[in-house]
């Protein structure tokens, strides 16, 4: 495959997030929709930058009480146990079930923190406009896309828990507060890792060139 | 086919670097952007046929799904059934209507639109007609939906409860487990074998 050597900025065309049909951005100034899918059309990601750090900020907020509250409730025999994220991971470690409990830290406390240090760290390498790398950055920005969704893992296990636990007296199983302010963690991170644009990471060196 | 552009023949933008590729006449491999590595286009032979028969059977499946208990529990005498919606309905007595409306959208709405959707395309392709009104539309909607379709993570919930629950009752794994693993591997052939530049030219809203 031959490399044209220019990004389509650089000769004035706008590719389409959807279909990428690529258009003169002279020719849409106008009415800025694909001719051919009828997407709106960018540039680039409108506000970026701003949009994702908003969203990360507020999955940092989430991240706090997600771990520290009570993910399920457990009655048996009139005792309440309350479970967090951490204690279920601690619990199945001691019951000898190491691979569920690597399963559950890998989900729910893993790739989390590291998908927002991810973002953190490819928003501060655009805003210092950094040239490091480019190419395993924007690897990286790939990743933290594609692993995000399975965070939901545990959200899934507190509804099938739920549903199937609830033998009046004898055994209930409720969803605990950290429920939502987990599932608000990974919807927001999933929102923050589609509004960055890796584009800008590669903006920076053609601009330095 | 490769995907071409008015004026700007064979030539593609990277959608993660921006770089624009010249793609070659014929193209029968994987293609990957020469600066960041992402893929541009990959060659997918007979792509409305396989797709269209792949997402017929994922609807069948997600019929089958949805109409038969997913797990049972025994303890002492009693047993418990639930089928996909009962979890759901269960988070929403319990006024966590956020977490229903999420599970709901993840696991069941957003795969069912994806499949009505490819169906609505690809069925008037694959009898040589116009295509539907409005297809372009529904075309870029499902991409767009793509990654809320969560059904491989539900069911990786699923194994995980199995063996939580398996300490304290006897677990008794329904038909729509084993139809919903299924279900799973057909939605993401269905998806594999699609070929958006292809779709995106038959699709297109000029004609």
């Amino acid at each position: 495959m031959k490399q044209c050597a220019a990004t389509a900025r650089q000769l004035g065309l706008i590719n389409c997030h959807d279909c990428h049909l690529l258009i003169a951005a002279a020719e849409v100034e106008a009415h800025p929709r694909c001719p051919r899918c009828g997407a709106h059309l960018h540039l680039r990601k409108p506000n970026s930058l701003a949009r994702t750090w908003a969203l990360v900020w507020a999955a940092i907020v989430f991240i706090i009480p997600a771990n520290l509250l009570p993910m399920t409730v457990a009655t048996t025999l009139g005792t309440k146990q309350s479970d967090t994220i951490m204690s279920g991971v601690i619990y199945f470690m001691q019951t000898g079930s190491w691979e569920i409990a690597s399963v559950i830290f890998i989900a729910s406390v893993f790739v989390p923190f590291a998908k927002l240090l991810i973002l953190i760290f490819l928003l501060l390498s655009v805003r210092l406009r950094s040239t490091w790398r480019p190419k395993d950055r924007t690897t990286l920005y790939r990743l933290t896309e594609l692993v995000g969704r399975w965070s939901m893992v545990d959200i899934y296990v507190v509804t099938i828990l739920v549903a199937l636990v609830k033998l009046g007296a004898v055994a209930a199983i409720e969803a605990g507060p950290a429920a939502v302010f987990f599932a608000a963690v990974v919807v927001t991170t999933m929102f923050a890792a589609e509004s960055f644009d890796p584009r800008l990471i590669w903006d920076v060196i053609e601009e330095k060139v | 086919m490769p995907p071409g552009a008015s004026g700007l023949h064979n030539t593609l933008a990277c959608h993660d670097c921006d770089l624009l590729n010249r793609l070659p006449d014929q193209v029968t491999t994987t293609l990957l952007c020469a600066r960041c590595g992402a893929v541009l286009y990959s060659c997918k032979p007979d792509s409305i046929d396989r797709s269209l028969a792949l997402t017929l059977a994922a609807l069948i499946l997600f019929v089958l799904s949805n109409s038969f208990p997913f797990l049972a529990m025994k303890t002492g005498g009693l047993i418990q059934e639930t089928t996909l919606l009962t979890g759901i309905h269960e988070l929403w007595k319990q006024e966590l209507y956020g977490l229903a409306v999420l599970v709901l959208l993840t696991c069941v709405l957003v795969p069912l639109a994806q499949m009505i959707g490819l169906l609505y395309i690809l069925v008037p392709l694959k009898l040589k007609q116009r295509p539907a009104f409005g297809a372009a539309h529904v075309f870029r909607l499902i991409q767009e939906v793509a990654p809320w379709g969560m059904m491989e993570v539900f069911m990786m919930g699923i194994l995980v409860a199995l063996v939580k629950l398996g300490h304290m009752a006897t677990i008794i794994p329904g038909v729509s487990v084993y139809s919903f693993g299924a279900l799973i591997f057909a939605m993401a052939a269905a998806f594999s074998t699609l070929d958006p530049p292809l779709l995106w030219d038959r699709l297109d809203l000029r004609r």
